[in-house]
């Protein structure tokens, strides 16, 4: 029996063996139908890669999971908390689901380390010592440790996507969400976000990645999700996804991208 | 002073600028008050017109709207002379003056900042936002201090506009160095006819707010080196 749970207090963080459940999710904005009767069962761990072209609902779909965006129809249940459009704090459940934006959306006016200390000061109430501890543990995890006192607008494109994943991982989430992380990248800097989102895949970390390098999906997926017009239109194993791809329009759109 | 400026100006030029200068003072205080008043109520404003509550948020555009709308002039009329006499009760020019000029500056500077809150990408709130920060910490530590830097400037060159609109004050009697001034214009003594005492006040709003434009102008091209780094 599912709980209806509109406050995140009781909160369980990463236990259980489903991570993120989507039971018939449907969302509209106003008369336009962006996710239609959306399914999803993610288990703890499980790595998934979402394609599909663009306005097919991929990127709608992984902003309702940490209720960016709210669904109307449907059931979403992230970690045992039951998303609704009328849940009040989301904070909770967001500080648990890690969110990497295609704009890296790092704080220009703050240092690299000062990025990492903020919200684990605001929101997780550390000391600034340990906050601190805790960020240059993460960006020596993305192999930035040297840039800590530096501002965003001084690093490279590449660089700043990997402080904002560091900058996730300081929240010390059960799941990460990534939203076409590379997709404002120089293509010589893909390489080396791509290689921290494998290192992180490598921990075991739960990881839904909205992303068009099928080479990454290959590499880490455990189940390869093909969206189009908001609905999930193929899934399955990276091998079986790209070798012997059943449904046309996932072969019209891998002929299109590979 | 007065010494000084008898012997620079001569005894009738400098009874008259200390007179005029002594009237100065009150054109500060009530530009201070203004600009502190009208700011103070300005970000209450700004702060609401952006809150999640709707009913909040048509409040403060409400408010913002109808003191933009009604001229300087009128809410020195209404507030100085139509208050006292529809009430039956007494208001000083002071307050009369600082409430008017209050209302008038918070309205422009609520719409100062609400521009400069928008003009920070919506992704920086989305960014705090998905790091499980609230609404409240996210405007305080993330999205006001940049776009703090983006209102300085403009709100700066407004108190000019605040300095130059308490001379309107003169109209509800409020002693500043308009109504002093055009008193001793009005005063029918050779030496200090409209055409000389005018230029001399002139000449006094302009030591006040030229360097509060350049101020602006200064911090704006700074800005905008800073953006280009």
């Amino acid at each position: 029996m599912r709980m209806k749970n509109t406050q995140p207090t009781t909160f369980k963080k990463g236990s259980g063996d489903i991570a993120v459940t989507l039971k018939g999710v449907n969302k509209w904005y106003g008369d336009f139908h962006v996710l239609r009767d959306v399914d999803l069962t993610v288990k703890r761990g499980e790595r998934i890669v979402i394609c599909g072209p663009s306005g097919s609902g991929k990127s709608t779909l992984i902003r309702c999971i940490n209720h960016l965006e709210t669904h109307q129809k449907g059931s979403i249940n992230v970690d045992g908390t039951e998303l609704s459009e009328e849940m009040k704090n989301a904070e909770k459940l967001r500080q648990d689901a890690g969110m990497v934006f295609q704009n890296f959306n790092l704080f220009p006016h703050l240092s690299v380390i000062d990025n990492c200390i903020l919200p684990q000061r605001r929101v997780l109430k550390r000391s600034k010592d340990e906050a601190r501890e805790v960020g240059m543990k993460f960006l020596a995890r993305v192999k930035i440790p040297e840039q800590a006192d530096k501002y965003p607008g001084q690093l490279s494109g590449g660089q700043q996507q990997r402080v904002a994943i560091a900058r996730a991982l300081c929240m010390e989430p059960s799941l990460m969400l990534f939203d076409e992380p590379t997709s404002a990248l120089d293509p010589e800097m893909v390489g080396e976000v791509l290689d921290t989102m494998v290192g992180l895949a490598e921990t075991g970390m739960t990881m839904l990645c909205v992303t068009h390098e099928m080479g990454f999906a290959r590499e880490v997926a455990d189940r390869v999700i093909f969206m189009d017009a908001g609905q999930i239109v193929e899934e399955n194993t990276p091998d079986a996804f790209f070798d012997n791809p059943q449904n046309e329009r996932t072969k019209a759109f891998l002929k299109q991208i590979l | 002073m007065t010494e000084v400026l008898n012997a620079i100006f001569g005894e009738f030029y400098g009874r008259m600028l200390f007179i005029l200068l002594d009237a100065t003072q009150f054109t500060i205080y009530l530009s201070l008050v203004a600009f502190f008043g009208g700011g103070l109520i300005g970000l209450v404003m700004t702060v609401l017109k952006i809150t999640p509550n709707r009913a909040v948020r048509i409040f403060a555009t409400s408010y913002i709207w109808l003191f933009q709308s009604i001229p300087l002039l009128m809410l020195l009329f209404l507030i100085g002379l139509g208050v006292p006499s529809f009430f039956q009760i007494s208001v000083s020019p002071w307050l009369a003056a600082g409430i008017a000029l209050t209302l008038f500056t918070s309205a422009y500077m609520s719409e100062v900042w609400r521009g400069a809150l928008e003009s920070v990408p919506n992704g920086q709130w989305e960014g705090g936002k998905a790091l499980g920060m609230t609404f409240r910490q996210t405007l305080v530590d993330v999205v006001a201090p940049q776009a703090l830097t983006v209102a300085l400037p403009p709100t700066v060159g407004f108190m000019v506009q605040v300095i130059k609109g308490t001379s309107m004050a003169y109209i509800i009697d409020f002693s500043d160095l308009m109504r002093i001034g055009k008193q001793i214009a009005n005063s029918q003594v050779p030496g200090a006819e409209p055409f000389i005492v005018f230029p001399i006040i002139a000449f006094i709003y302009f030591v006040l707010c030229f360097p509060l434009s350049q101020w602006s102008k200064s911090m704006e091209r700074k800005r905008a080196l800073g953006t280009t780094r």
